[in-house]
C-alpha cells in the first residue's frame, strides 16, 4: 500500500515512511524515533537531521494530547469542497505535535485551546485512510 | 550604519483584479516606470532578478522571456522565489551582488498574474505552499493557517475579532487614497464583522485581495547612486530568517519566529531600534498578520499590539504609521510583486512623494515581508 491512500487527497505516492499508512490501517498513529540519538519525529521521517542517522523505529504517539490551535474552515481549496465546514487542528502530544482534523461533530463553540483530545483512525468510503481528533470523554460519562 | 547600496528607481503597476494585457506587458509597465524614475536605460542594468511564485505562472522560466521583452539581454537573469516574499529576497540578493562587486546596478522585478487561475485553484496551490505530505491532505490553505495563529493569539492575549476588524478598517481607509490599490472602498467595523467566515475567526474582509500586478526596484552601488540619483534611498539594514514549513515544528503560533529573528538582524545591521522607525510596511496578508507584525517587529510588547490599533497609533499621525498605502489587504497581493511594492511605498515616503499618504518628515522606514505562513521572512530598513 502506498502513501497515496493517506488523507482526503494525497499529493505523494512514494515515501520511505509509507508504513505509516499500514500502521494507520491497524489503528496505530505512529511517529518515528532515531535509533542513534533517540529523537522522536512527527511527521514521521526516514532521516534524522540531528545526527544524520537513517535507522528509524516506529513508536506510537501518546493516547491523548492538548489542542494547541484550530480553525473551522468554510471555504475549501480545490478537491475539498465536499467536506466544508471542517475543523483543522494542531494537537500537542508532548514530544510531538500532530496536524489534522478535529471531528466535525464537535461544535465550534465547545472547542477550547488546551482541551484534551485523542486521535482515532478513519477509513473513508473511497478507500482513503486518515485520522482525526475527538474530545476525551470527561470522567464519569 | 552602512550606505553602500541604494534604491534609485521604483515602479509599480496599478494592482487590479484582471490586468488587461499579457504578463510581459504588465511587467514592462512597472519596469518602464522604474527606469524613468531612476533616469537610466536598460543597457545600464547589470543583471535582472525575476521574483515570482512560479506555481501561479503559465509561462515556465519567466526570466528568459522577461529579459528579452524588457531589453535586458545579454545581461544575466534568473528567478528568485520565496512565495510572497520573493521580491524582498530579490532585494537581498541584489544587495549582495552589488556589495560583492559583480554588478553596479541591478533590477529587482516582481510580478504575479493571479487572474490566470481560479480562486479555488489558487488556494489549492497556496495550500501546497505548506507540507504536501502531512498537512495539505487535510485541506489546509493559507487563510486556515493564519486563522490558527489568530486563535492562538486570542486564547493567549484576549485579542478579539473587533481588534482585527480595526486593522481592516485602517487598511481600507488608506486603500481608498491609493490610486494603485485594487480595493478602493472604505469599510466599517460592522461590515468587516458581518462578512462571511472563511476560516474562523477570519472573515472575507480579514483576507487580502488577490490581484494582478508587477513591481520593479533599481538598486545601485554608492558611486552610481550618487552620480545618477538626486534622492537615493539607502539600504541601512537587512534581516532574513526561515521557520519550519510544518506547523508541527513550531514553538508557538501567537507570533512568527522568523519575523522576530529577521527584525533583530536588520535593526542590528542598521544600528537602530524599533522606536526610531518613522513609517512601516508590514505583510498584512491577513489582519492577524499585521497584529503579529507589530509585536514581532518590536513596535509593541507581545500581546500589546492591540493597543496600537485601538489607539490609532499605526494610523497617519500616530506613533508608527503602518501600511498607510492600504497594505496587502486593500492595495492587493500579487504574490511576487508584493515585497517590491512595499519597498516602493517606503522609498516614496522617504523622498516625501507619498501624496495624501505621506508621513510628514519620514526619514527611516521599515519593510516586513513574509513568505507563506511565516516560512520565509525578510525585514529591510531604509533611510534617506
Ligand atoms: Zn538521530
Amino acid at each position: 500500500m502506498g502513501f497515496e491512500k493517506f488523507g482526503r487527497k494525497s499529493y505523494t505516492a512514494q515515501t520511505k515512511v509509507a508504513e505509516f499508512v499500514d500502521r494507520l490501517a491497524q489503528g496505530e498513529i505512529c511517529a518515528t524515533r532515531c535509533r542513534s540519538c533517540g529523537r522522536i519525529y512527527f511527521p514521521p521521517r526516514a532521516d534524522c537531521s540531528f545526527c544524520l542517522g537513517d535507522a528509524m523505529e516506529w513508536v506510537k504517539i501518546p493516547e491523548t494530547g492538548k489542542l494547541a490551535s484550530f480553525t473551522r474552515v468554510y471555504y475549501a481549496p480545490a478537491g475539498f469542497e465536499a467536506d466544508v465546514p471542517y475543523t483543522l487542528a494542531l494537537v500537542n502530544f508532548g514530544d510531538v505535535k500532530v496536524f489534522g482534523r478535529l471531528s466535525s461533530a464537535v461544535e465550534e463553540s465547545t472547542i477550547k485551546i488546551g482541551m484534551d483530545l485523542k486521535p482515532i483512525v478513519l477509513e473513508m468510503p473511497d478507500g482513503q485512510i486518515t485520522y482525526e481528533f475527538i474530545p476525551v470523554e470527561e470522567c464519569g460519562r | 550604519m552602512s550606505r553602500d547600496v541604494a534604491i534609485i528607481g521604483v515602479g509599480q503597476t496599478k494592482f487590479t483584479r484582471n490586468y488587461q494585457g499579457s504578463l510581459r506587458e504588465m511587467v514592462f509597465e512597472a519596469f518602464a516606470e522604474a527606469l524613468r524614475d531612476a533616469g537610466i536605460t536598460a543597457r545600464e542594468i547589470g543583471a535582472s532578478l525575476i521574483c515570482s511564485a512560479p506555481e501561479y505562472d503559465k509561462q515556465r522560466s519567466p526570466a528568459g522571456l522577461l529579459a528579452e521583452y524588457l531589453g535586458l539581454n545579454p545581461q544575466p537573469t534568473f528567478v528568485l522565489e520565496s512565495i510572497c516574499s520573493s521580491s524582498t529576497t530579490g532585494v537581498r540578493v541584489g544587495y549582495s551582488l552589488i556589495k560583492a562587486g559583480l554588478h553596479d546596478v541591478v533590477a529587482v522585478i516582481g510580478f504575479q498574474k493571479m487572474s490566470e487561475i481560479s480562486s479555488a485553484e489558487s488556494q489549492e496551490r497556496m495550500g501546497r505552499g505548506a507540507d504536501i505530505m502531512w498537512e495539505a491532505p487535510f485541506g489546509s490553505m493559507m487563510p486556515a493557517y493564519y486563522a490558527m495563529h489568530a486563535q492562538a493569539h486570542f486564547a493567549r492575549y484576549g485579542t478579539t475579532e473587533e481588534d482585527l476588524a480595526l486593522i481592516r478598517v485602517k487598511a481600507s481607509k488608506y486603500g481608498a487614497l491609493n490610486e494603485r490599490a485594487v480595493f478602493r472602498k472604505e469599510l466599517t467595523v460592522e461590515q468587516c464583522l458581518n462578512s462571511a467566515v472563511v476560516s474562523s475567526p477570519l472573515k472575507v474582509y480579514d483576507c487580502c485581495a488577490n490581484a494582478d500586478g508587477a513591481s520593479c526596484l533599481i538598486l545601485a552601488n554608492a558611486d552610481r547612486a550618487k552620480a545618477i540619483s538626486a534622492k537615493p534611498v539607502w539600504i541601512l539594514g537587512l534581516g532574513a530568517a526561515s521557520e519550519t514549513m510544518s506547523l508541527t515544528g513550531r514553538e508557538a503560533l501567537d507570533g512568527l519566529r522568523a519575523a522576530r529573528l529577521a527584525a533583530r538582524e536588520a535593526y542590528q545591521m542598521a544600528g537602530l531600534t524599533p522606536g526610531e522607525i518613522d513609517v512601516a510596511e508590514v505583510h498584512d496578508c491577513f489582519t492577524i498578520a499585521e497584529l503579529m507584525a507589530y509585536e514581532d517587529l518590536g513596535f509593541a510588547e507581545p500581546g500589546k499590539g492591540v493597543e496600537l490599533i485601538r489607539n490609532g497609533q499605526t494610523s497617519l499621525g500616530g506613533r508608527i504609521p503602518v501600511n498607510v498605502d492600504g497594505g496587502l489587504l486593500s492595495k492587493g497581493h500579487p504574490i511576487g510583486a508584493t515585497g517590491g511594492s512595499q519597498v516602493r511605498t517606503i522609498v516614496l515616503q522617504l523622498r516625501g512623494e507619498a501624496g495624501p499618504m505621506q508621513v510628514p518628515g519620514a526619514e527611516i522606514g521599515l519593510v516586513h515581508n513574509i513568505g507563506g505562513v511565516g516560512i520565509y521572512s525578510n525585514v529591510i530598513i531604509l533611510g534617506r
